[in-house]
């Protein structure tokens, strides 16, 4: 189950209505071990594309040497689908690459750029197989580490 | 000569959990081959058909291989070695 706070919930969704046409992507890292969603990462979608996201290469690396040096992982990765159904693609599959990460998918499909109801979906991905798994969210705390 | 490698999770699965290891090669080529020495298998997940699998990275020094020459890129002693997948997908 992937357990995340509203306000991380919130940031995912504005950053796939903004992003759309395009996929949006990104992470929330959290302390190594601890399953906790908790500083959000939204990157650039280098491929600039609504069928492909990919993390720019340099900013990748500026991102896993900043999560190493908190002792951070990366809890979350999300991406959106701007067409199609908030489940992994056979490329999201086959690229996956974190077993430890909750893979989140957003639909942008209904409303594109605009308010309203967005699929939001969490998946393991490991061995290029796919678990879907509940998402519950809780209420932001006022203080954060 | 020692040459640090970063080792993303994934790929920990070859080096008993290791997130760093060392190896040694003048060139990247060379040290994939080290590498592959000590850690049986890794290799292939590093290399397709004699290039570098387009979802990997590998940075020497903080720079994307892919713009030193790739697999022929140069390496001396206390180089550091980032490898890590691409997050990309459809």
């Amino acid at each position: 189950m992937l357990t995340i706070d509203q306000e991380t919930y919130d940031a995912i969704v504005a950053h796939a209505r903004r992003d759309h046409p395009d996929e949006a992507c990104g992470v929330v890292a959290g302390p190594e071990g601890s399953d906790r969603p908790e500083r959000f990462i939204e990157m650039v979608n280098a491929a600039g594309s609504p069928t492909f996201y990919e993390f720019d290469s340099s900013e990748l690396l500026a991102l896993y040497k900043d999560m190493d040096s908190r002792e951070e992982e990366p809890v979350v990765i999300y991406h959106s689908h701007t067409a199609t159904e908030a489940y992994p693609s056979r490329t999201d599959i086959g690229l996956a690459s974190e077993p430890n990460a909750h893979y989140v998918l957003v639909s942008t499909r209904e409303h594109g750029n605009n308010e309203g109801p967005v699929e939001f979906r969490s998946y393991r991905i490991i061995d290029g197989v796919v678990t879907e798994e509940d998402v519950t969210i809780t209420p932001t705390e006022e203080s954060s580490s | 000569m020692a040459i640090e490698v970063r080792i993303p999770t994934i790929l920990r699965t070859y080096t008993d959990g290791a997130k760093a290891v060392d190896a040694s090669g003048t060139t990247l080529t060379a040290l994939i081959d080290d590498l592959e020495g000590n850690h049986p298998g890794i290799k292939g997940r590093l290399i397709d058909d004699g290039e570098l699998r387009r979802f990997v990275n590998v940075y020497i020094n903080d720079e994307d291989v892919r713009f030193m020459g790739g697999l022929e890129a140069e390496l001396s002693d206390g180089d550091q070695v980032v490898v890590l997948p691409a997050v990309a997908g459809g």
